[in-house]
């Protein structure tokens, strides 16, 4: 039934192209095997918050003020870390993607190391940089009078600084596949570096930014080790939906713990599914 | 035909181990075997011992783990060091431990209320709290109402944990109200901005601002009598290795661990 209505679709969409290949054929046991079992271990963990919700309760846990302050911090921040990361990100991925220089490879290796370290790690390097006696955070402290720890600012520098790279991989990933002809017609119809890059690489690879843009924002609103190390946590200021998860399962709330993790989810897969997959297909 | 055979295995191989990580998760069978025969005395207990223990207690615990393992040969102690309610929902949760070592009664008592103990908890120490502050106490405070100057960052444990329970019990004492900028999960966090000097205070632990010496210095205040921590521990239920698990909290009771204890600044009892 569903396979009749999609070959339709197929078929309507491609009225004159050669018939569609067809993925209808036996799925070896070598493969399906693992992969269903690879598919229960990531979403069973999810299942079992569900299960273990206390639905009975949950709207007026949902509702409780400290629940809704947390996620508009987590909901905030991560959007403001992600203009940072976009602001920023795409120069840097345009730079590795287009610019022959030397150490090219060691910046780019460099540049990605933040999604392999643990984010606590990632915190404390933060601290040692931007901390109030760190390298620049003293100068910061001494000058401006500013310190960035126990600051909203510095919950979005540590969203940043974890999430970044998610966004400049996915960038020069565009880049790179990206058809450098019309750039090259466009430099010689005169226009120059930066209309090249505004009118023509853009709008190229805007679906790229988009997705990376997404998982950069999604990787922001999960973040927890750089931000409580880096930030601390305190409601209102710093506590950012994890650290709240984190805070009410310290306390021995275990349903309070799920309720939070549960919006947490449902706001992200509701993200993921809704961008991720339009901009990706597109792409 | 073998190719397939070979496929077919490796897939199955797969869904086994799969299936035995899934299974780990409950488990209780998992660390080294009980000593036969062996006592609560504290000889010829071998097999690891898993200690699930309050993050106050990281110093003197890891020294009393290693006199253990000298006295007793063949045997191996493992930690496993975090905020005592963090620690008392893992157990709750099914975590293999044979030992929980809280810093408060009130997260033994999940534990204990949900049937995970082996019996009733004993109290083996107690401990008090003072205001840390980096070394040579740069902004001179000097009680806990030096801590609401302005500009003054002070950080505080987590009402949930207990060094935060003690804290917000010390000030409502001395009826000072203060705003922390940060709220850590555990007394070592909390230590540990006032080590890097982020901020200029913290109430931890007398224990850990000496063991955090020369870096930082213990502030003794008066409140901090009405808000002493009494430290219990248990062996558990589920313990995978009862004999060792019964050895080592013997230990801990003994002189050798009292001494140890009380030369890291916990009040013995």
């Amino acid at each position: 039934m569903v396979r009749v209505v999609e070959r339709d679709v197929a078929a309507r969409h491609q009225p004159a192209g050669p018939p569609r290949r067809r993925h209808t054929q036996r799925v070896p046991v070598a493969l399906s095997l693992p992969a269903v079992a690879g598919m229960a271990f990531l979403v069973l963990p999810l299942a079992g918050l569900v299960v273990r919700a206390p639905w009975a309760t949950l709207w007026q846990r949902l509702t409780e003020p400290g629940a809704l302050t947390a996620l508009r911090l987590s909901l905030q921040t991560a959007t403001v870390a992600t203009v940072l990361c976009l602001v920023l990100g795409v120069p840097l991925a345009w730079l590795l993607a287009r610019v022959e220089f030397p150490g090219r490879r060691v910046v780019r290796a460099l540049v990605t190391v933040p999604l392999v370290l643990p984010p606590v790690v990632g915190g404390v390097a933060l601290l040692l940089v931007f901390g109030r006696k760190g390298l620049l955070g003293a100068w910061l402290d001494a000058t401006f009078g500013v310190t960035l720890p126990f600051t909203t600012t510095g919950v979005v520098v540590a969203e940043a600084f974890v999430a970044m790279p998610f966004l400049v991989i996915a960038v020069e990933g565009a880049l790179r596949g990206a058809d450098t002809r019309f750039e090259e017609a466009a430099a010689t119809l005169g226009a120059g570096r930066w209309t090249t890059f505004t009118h023509v690489t853009l709008p190229l690879v805007a679906p790229g930014i988009a997705a990376g843009g997404v998982l950069c924002w999604a990787r922001a609103l999960g973040e927890f080790g750089a931000t409580i190390t880096f930030a601390g946590n305190y409601p209102g200021i710093t506590q950012t939906m994890p650290l709240a998860v984190y805070q009410t399962m310290e306390g021995g709330d275990l349903s309070g713990a799920v309720v939070l993790s549960l919006i947490l989810l449902a706001v992200s897969v509701t993200i993921l599914a809704a961008l991720r997959d339009k901009w990706i297909t597109q792409g | 035909m073998g190719r397939r055979f070979v496929r077919t295995a490796l897939a199955g191989l797969a869904a086994v181990a799969l299936a035995g990580l899934v299974g780990c998760g409950g488990g209780n069978d998992t660390s080294g075997g009980s000593a036969p025969g062996a006592g609560g005395g504290g000889t010829g207990v071998t097999g690891t011992v898993t200690v699930f223990a309050a993050a106050s207690l990281t110093e003197s615990f890891t020294q009393i783990g290693r006199e253990f393992e000298a006295a007793n040969p063949g045997s191996a102690v493992r930690f496993n060091f975090a905020g005592s309610s963090a620690l008392a929902t893992q157990i709750n949760q099914g975590a293999p431990a044979d030992v929980f070592a809280s810093a408060a009664p009130t997260n033994m008592k999940t534990v204990t209320d949900a049937g995970n103990g082996d019996g009733a908890a004993t109290t083996f120490v107690k401990n008090q709290l003072v205001i840390a502050v980096p070394r040579g106490n740069p902004k001179g405070v000097q009680a806990l109402a030096d801590l609401t100057g302005p500009g003054m960052k002070v950080a505080l444990c987590a009402e949930q944990v207990p060094c935060g329970a003690a804290a917000k019990k010390a000030l409502a004492t001395a009826n000072v109200s203060l705003t922390p900028v940060t709220l850590e999960q555990d007394v070592k966090a909390a230590l540990a901005k006032v080590r890097l000097g982020e901020v200029d205070a913290a109430l931890v632990y007398r224990t850990d601002a000496r063991a955090a010496s020369p870096d930082v210095h213990g502030v003794e205040f008066p409140e901090s009598s009405g808000a002493i921590n009494d430290y219990p521990i248990v062996v558990l239920r589920s313990a995978a290795n009862k004999a060792g698990a019964r050895a080592f909290v013997a230990y801990v009771l003994s002189d050798r661990g009292r001494a140890v204890l009380t030369a890291a600044g916990f009040q013995a009892r």
